[in-house]
């Protein structure tokens, strides 16, 4: 699916003449369909806390099984903080609470019994600057499957590192060098990486903060091609400040806004028709 | 665009007011750097005095005055029986051989009190050294031997320079006498500077030329690889919890600025601490590496967390996160990731404050490391005295043999500390990641 912001903008602003629609102008309760049936994971009035200030407001949102969803908004609006608590990744800053229910194949994540370690082998994180640890390619993307005892043999754990930086299109790339560090791939390069070292625990989730936020267009577009071949496996939540991202990759489109979901809903349907206020201002860029 | 236009003046006013600024601006950047400069080569300066004092005043001391006589080694007084036994021929009386021999080379010397001079001139421990000398060697027994043996330490000096033989005799530790035989044996070539291997080989003693240096190393060694045993793995790891678990509230506030006061408190509190705890309470045995190595842990600790704490903030935090989010523990995500990134400024902390203990003297003093050991230790429980606290009472003895002993005794420490920070600098070297 690609579209043009123009063109979105062109679609927006006939369909704002046209006054066809009554938009919701200032409420803050999540316009547009949270749930997807048989949702991958389920997060219902979800609050974030730093301190004694909340972060995200009372938040419901599902994640569909094989879809993109993403999410977008002003700076500072939450997104990272929500796809954090996705993966308990929150639990390593101090001071950070969160409340509500967040589900994984119906299991509640923050539930006291459970072990972030694993959940995190299940949902895997992608961050916005590149960090692949200072070690081998190889190294890199064995490490996950070497910790978790995902494989029984030497050849077989190749073999997963081979498909892993397959499937994260590095591969053709770094054969011959699997033993070179992986600091000294190129940004995009280190990016793919860090995209093979989520995947080769064959996690159910993944989870991407601007992951092409520090790559040029020519490295997005492979990442933003890749995501797109990830979908037959994987679910994946993606932040993205790129309004242009978003159309192309994502199947849903989550706007935040100060903390808050102010509306969710096909991709197609948010850009070129968005029912709240704050989300037309912000994607026609009279916002943010 | 030539003729001016008022866009274009407030450009030219800004390279104006840059390029009337830029000399004055870099004028004092000059300055500063000279200044530094300066600096740098006034410490450099100071330095190099110190080393030059030291090394002007201690590098004789590696040298030793031996004298040599023809002794007659007789059967009839090592081994009367000839039945070879080391136990016989190490009780023989080698004192009175070496007397012996002094009084057939200055037969002239008869009055009992120039005897006495006379047997001065060798040192109380070269009847000792000829003993192992025979019995190293038997085939000496029943021949006549050219013998080098230990000389004295006035003669020592007098031979060295360090006793002006033109100051009057009233002025001089060497009588008129004694120097004429010097000069005698001096002529004859009987006199001559040997590699001072009893420097290294020997504990400390009354008599200079006896005096060494081993047992200080072996104890200043015990002491050191002991602390670090202790230090080291007790630092890292407190450091580990405090940054990476431990949970910020008042109480790791405390800790922390506790820490941080406890590496500003003076040396000898801790001497004090370890003398009325690890002595007085729990009984360890005084005067040992033991408890010199649990006092200096207990000083070196704060330098090592506090190091080891900053090594492990400059890993950048992106590292963890990268760990957590495939799914590794806290402890894996530290040993596997966190830690070997920040070994190489842990290692630092722990070689600075192992240098640290290495040249402490003060604490060591008030649990007994002060006390007079002659024998070199060869356990954590023996007796033992540590470099700093010899070089410390080198200095306080009174014999111009000992000034020049202390000197080479601080050389030897400083060689060590130059060795251990070359080491410091290696192991970053080698631990730190190529890439
Ligand atoms: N570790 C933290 N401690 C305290 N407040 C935080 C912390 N992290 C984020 N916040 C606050 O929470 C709010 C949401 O931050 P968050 O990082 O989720 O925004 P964001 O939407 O990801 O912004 P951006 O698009 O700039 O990345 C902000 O107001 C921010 O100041
Ligand atoms: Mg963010």
């Amino acid at each position: 699916m690609i579209t043009t912001v123009e063109e979105i903008q062109r679609s927006t602003s006939t369909a704002m003449r046209s006054g066809e629609l009554a938009r919701v102008r200032e409420s803050r309760e999540t316009v547009g369909d949270y749930s997807v049936p048989d949702a991958r994971m389920r997060c219902r009035d979800i609050e974030v806390w730093y301190g004694d200030k909340r972060a995200i407001h009372g938040v419901n949102l599902d994640l569909g099984r094989n879809e993109v969803l993403s999410m977008i908004g002003p700076s500072g609006c939450g997104k990272s903080t929500f796809l954090r608590c996705l993966n308990r990744m929150n639990d390593t800053i101090d001071g950070c609470r969160v409340s509500g229910s967040i589900q994984l194949d119906g299991e509640e994540i923050y539930d006291r019994a459970l072990d972030p370690v694993p959940l995190r082998a299940r949902v895997g994180m992608v961050f916005q600057k590149p960090n692949p640890f200072p070690k081998s390619i190889y190294e890199n993307v064995a490490y996950g499957p070497r910790i978790h005892g995902l494989t029984t043999s030497k050849a077989e754990l190749d073999a997963l590192v081979e498909t892993s930086l397959r499937k994260a299109g590095l591969w053709d790339e770094v054969k011959d060098r699997l033993e070179a560090p992986g600091t000294g791939l190129s940004g995009g390069q280190q990016q793919r990486l860090c995209i093979a070292r989520t995947i080769a625990v064959s996690p159910e989730v993944i989870l991407m903060d601007e992951p092409c936020s520090a790559l040029d267009p020519i490295a997005t577009a492979i990442i933003e091609e890749l995501i797109d071949e990830l979908r037959a496996n994987y679910s994946i939540a993606i932040v993205t400040h790129s309004m242009q991202q978003a159309a192309r990759v994502s199947q849903r489109t989550a706007y935040f806004h100060l903390g808050d979901l102010v509306e969710v809903g096909e991709t197609n349907q948010i850009f070129t028709n968005p029912q709240h206020r704050l989300t037309e201002d912000y994607i026609t860029g009279r916002f943010g | 665009m030539t003729d001016q236009t008022p866009a274009s003046a407030p450009h030219k006013r800004t390279i104006d007011a840059v390029n009337a600024s830029l000399k004055r601006r870099r004028a004092k950047e000059r300055r500063f750097r000279r200044l530094g400069a300066a600096a740098v080569a006034l410490g450099l300066l100071f330095v190099a005095l110190l080393f030059a004092d030291i090394v002007g005043k201690g590098h004789t001391a590696f040298q030793q005055t031996y004298i040599k006589l023809p002794v007659v080694l007789e059967r009839a007084q090592i081994d009367p029986e000839g039945s070879g036994s080391a136990e016989v021929i190490a009780r023989a009386n080698y004192l009175g051989i070496i007397r012996a021999a002094l009084r057939a080379h200055f037969p002239e010397v008869t009055a009992r009190r120039d005897k006495r001079a006379l047997y001065q001139m060798v040192s109380v421990g070269a009847p000792q050294l000829l003993r192992d000398r025979v019995l190293a060697d038997p085939a000496l027994i029943g021949t006549t031997a050219e013998v080098w043996l230990l000389a004295d330490d006035d003669i020592d000096m007098v031979v060295k320079g360090q006793i002006d033989r033109t100051l009057p005799e009233s002025k001089r530790r060497v009588k008129d006498q004694t120097l004429g035989w010097i000069e005698r044996l001096e002529s004859e070539g009987r006199i001559t500077k040997r590699f001072n291997t009893i420097f290294f080989t020997n504990g400390t003693s009354r008599e200079p030329e006896l005096a060494g240096i081993a047992g200080a190393l072996a104890g200043s060694f015990y002491t050191l690889a002991l602390t670090l045993l202790l230090s080291f793995p007790i630092g890292v790891g407190a450091a580990i919890y405090l940054e990476e678990f431990a949970p910020k509230n008042r109480w790791t506030d405390l800790i922390e600025v506790n820490i941080n006061n406890l590496a500003a408190v003076p040396s000898i509190v801790f001497g004090l601490l370890g003398l009325a705890v690890f002595i007085g309470i729990f009984g360890v045995p005084r005067s040992t590496p033991l408890v010199a190595a649990l006092v200096l842990t207990l000083m070196t600790l704060p330098t090592i967390i506090i190091s080891s704490r900053a090594a492990l903030k400059s890993v950048p935090p992106s590292i963890r996160e990268a760990a957590l989010g495939v799914g590794a523990s806290s402890l894996q995500t530290q040993f596997h990731h966190v830690l070997p990134l920040a070994l190489p400024g842990m290692l630092t902390g722990a070689i600075i404050g192992m240098a640290q203990a290495l040249g402490e003297t003060a604490p060591l003093l008030m649990i007994g490391m002060i006390a007079f050991i002659v024998d070199v230790p060869a356990g954590f429980t023996d007796p033992a005295t540590v470099l700093p606290v010899q070089i410390f009472l080198w200095a306080d003895s009174p014999e111009r043999a000992f000034v020049e002993r202390t000197s080479a005794a601080i050389m030897v420490l400083l060689a060590f500390l130059i060795l251990m920070n070359l080491a410091a600098v290696l192991l970053r070297r080698r631990f730190e990641r190529r890439w």
